[in-house]
């Protein structure tokens, strides 16, 4: 029991850091680097909680799919540091105090006898955490879960109408097209009686 | 017995289900269109609203019923409002159909994105449970967001999307840290549950009240009530006119459901608390809408700060905490839907290919032009001042009537005074069109479908101002068949 809780404050305090360093590291791909080490860590937490899909499917999705794709749009793009970090110090203190104020209020209210939750009891070995959750996904939360998939599908297709262009002049084939051509489209067959005498090299001159 | 509960969810979801199934139907429809046939997917939207229309009248039984889990209601202020939001996107398409197709936006996106938009408002309308509240919002503001960014050329637009989805995304936290809060402080996520929580008293008090204030900002947030009014006058004037039609006036029934939901039907226990933060946010809502408007030349931006104070005076019929209350503001909200819709339509249609008639210069000597379209944005404009015999003033009235009889009498005043104050903007407009020449000599030749929608719009805000009655009975009969 004992170690559990050294191995909670050891997670926690580097997630602290972690997300402490997001955002105040200069360098973009920094950031997300340590957004990915925050992630690791929270994963670690939720397994402490006895959470294994959630805290596997965080690693794969969050670490796996997003964060490597923003790590690219990070490289890929040329972000002006600089130009985005203008204003920071004049917004600084307003908004330093207005941080400080919420954390404090946090702290005030979000301590642990406001909420009065003894600890869940532990499950046996053969508790299967991902059966039950999908159990619950498909039953009592099945119509949330459909609007997620609708949810999904509008991003889909605002992804689409906002990106896709057809411009003028773009050299791309239809794929379609060229599967349906025929060898009548491409080459035409002239017949030409052919030559009956070759002229000698010098006459023509 | 399972399969019986079954059949009552989806019978119960069916409007849903069925404009799903549509949304999909005119997205795949429009990609075998040209664009010389793409009126079918206008077509084919408009009977969606009407299939939808038809399947919640026949659905339609005067009592509340839970459908799956608890987390869906099917009540008749869902059946209602759901009604009216048919009705009201029907006529945001009739009068944006030339405006897009003249702005290179008549694609089949932008109609499926619509009725995607108007299933997240059916979800919002219906939500029982914080998960499918939350959900039919993000649904909404997911499609708004991509409406406004459409017109992908113009620099404006985009600037708007791109203001309106970030600070979307804040408020979208907000609410939800706050729901979080309140999850904890009662174990439940169904509204009734926690209604009931509440009232056995067993939630720690000071984690409810951090949580209801984020809620409350969340909600005042979508709203656009002040403090959280900075992205409405931004968006409405970048996004394109048309898309302002839609932002400004169909969702703000699913926001009033939202808040219907959320504070009366879910937090009721905790009235005390959330009518001091409306006060103070009806109160902003309706000085700096209204002294804010005076200073604009833009009619959207103007429209905008007008829409601020308007919110306003909602919050007064739900800050008197009464049944009479919520009614009002029931009846104000359909009557600021129907007056949004008139006065973006006549926008519209003074718009034309490459010329935007949003300005205040533009409606000069309307009345030489046309004293037809003059007349109706002459109802249009005393309606949102609250002039007799309008709609608008009889919305007016009886939401300050409901605050009156609640006790907040200084409250009653201020707002009076305010909305005087009001009237200076609406009526220099009226003094626009019929005592300035004409700066504009374009004909307007508006299409025969929205030529008689308009006219029906403009006309239904006297006749309703006459005989409120029939409007006033629906609210009622909704309202007091679904709130115990």
């Amino acid at each position: 029991m004992i170690f559990q809780d050294y191995v909670f404050y050891a997670l926690a305090a580097i997630l602290l850091f972690a997300g402490l360093r997001v955002i105040t590291t200069r360098n973009p791909v920094q950031a997300a680097l340590f957004l990915v080490l925050a992630f690791f860590t929270a994963a670690g937490i939720w397994l402490l909680l006895e959470a294994e899909f959630l805290a596997i499917v965080l690693v794969l999705v969050y670490v796996g799919a997003v964060m490597v794709l923003f790590l690219f749009v990070v490289m890929m793009l040329d972000i002006n540091l600089d130009k985005l970090r203008e204003g920071f110090w004049d917004y600084a203190p307003l908004a330093g105090f207005v941080g400080v104020l919420m954390a404090l209020e946090m702290v005030m209210v979000l301590g642990s006898k406001h909420f009065g939750y003894s600890a869940p009891e532990k499950h046996g070995a053969d508790y299967s955490n991902t059966a039950e959750l999908g159990r619950l996904l498909y039953t009592d939360y099945v119509y949330p879960f459909e609007i997620a998939s609708v949810v999904l599908l509008v991003a889909i297709i605002a992804a689409i109408a906002l990106t896709l262009r057809r411009r003028a002049g773009t050299k791309h084939n239809d794929p379609a097209k060229q599967v349906r051509v025929k060898r009548a489209d491409r080459i035409r067959m002239v017949s030409m009686p052919a030559e009956k005498d070759e002229p000698a090299e010098g006459e023509q001159k | 017995m399972m399969n019986n509960a079954i059949t009552y969810d989806l019978i119960a979801a069916l409007p849903e289900i069925f404009v799903l199934c549509m949304a999909m139907v005119v997205l795949l429809v429009s990609l075998f269109l040209s664009a010389r046939t793409l009126y079918v997917s206008y077509i084919l939207t408009q009977v969606t609203l009407l299939g939808a229309a038809f399947i919640t009248v026949s659905t339609h039984i005067p009592a509340v019923g839970y459908a799956f889990n608890g987390m869906f209601v099917d009540d008749p202020l869902s059946d209602i409002l759901k009604l009216m939001i048919y009705l009201g996107t029907s006529m945001v398409l009739v009068y944006s159909r030339s405006y897009i197709a003249l702005r290179g936006m008549y694609r089949g996106e932008f109609f499926a994105l619509v009725l995607f938009a108007m299933l997240g408002m059916m979800i919002m309308v219906s939500g029982q449970h914080f998960l499918t509240l939350y959900m039919g919002l993000e649904l909404l503001s997911l499609c708004l967001y991509s409406l406004v960014a459409l017109d992908r050329d113009n620099p404006r637009s985009t600037e708007a999307a791109m203001k309106y989805f970030v600070l979307g995304a804040l408020a979208s936290g907000m609410l939800l840290y706050g729901m979080s809060m309140i999850y904890g402080a009662t174990g439940a996520l169904e509204l009734s549950q926690i209604n009931a929580a509440l009232f056995n008293g067993m939630a720690d008090r000071s984690v409810l009240i951090l949580g209801l204030v984020f809620v409350v900002a969340g909600v005042a947030f979508k709203l656009g009530a002040v403090p959280f009014q900075m992205w409405l006058p931004d968006v409405y004037h970048g996004a394109p006119t048309a898309v302002t039609l839609l932002v400004g006036s169909v969702p703000k029934f699913a926001a009033f459901a939202f808040v219907i939901r959320l504070l009366i039907q879910g937090l009721q226990v905790l009235t005390v608390d959330w009518q001091g933060m409306l006060i103070v946010m009806a109160v902003l809502s309706i000085s700096i809408g209204n002294i804010t408007a005076i200073a604009q030349t833009n009619l959207k931006r103007m429209l905008a700060y007008s829409t601020i104070s308007h919110i306003g005076f909602l919050l007064f019929g739900f800050l008197s905490g009464s049944m009479n209350g919520y009614i009002s503001s029931m009846f104000y909200i359909s009557a600021y839907v129907l007056m949004t819709l008139g006065g973006f339509g006549m926008i519209l249609l003074l718009s034309r290919k490459g010329f935007e008639a949003e300005n205040l210069d533009d409606f000069k000597g309307l009345n030489q032009r046309s004293p037809w379209y003059a007349f109706l944005m002459l109802l249009l404009m005393f309606s949102m001042a609250g002039v007799p015999p309008t709609l608008g003033f009889y919305a007016k009235f009886t939401v300050l009537q409901a605050a009156l009889q609640a006790g907040f009498v200084s409250l009653v005043i201020f707002a009076v005074l305010m909305a005087a104050v009001g009237a200076f903007y609406y009526l220099r407009i009226v003094k626009l069109m019929y005592f300035d020449e004409p700066q504009d000599h374009a004909p307007i030749t508006p299409s025969p479908d929205m030529a008689l929608v308009l006219g029906i719009n403009g006309m239904a805000i006297l006749i309703l101002g006459l005989m409120p009655q029939r409007l006033m009975e629906l609210c009622a009969y909704a309202i007091a068949h679904s709130l115990q």
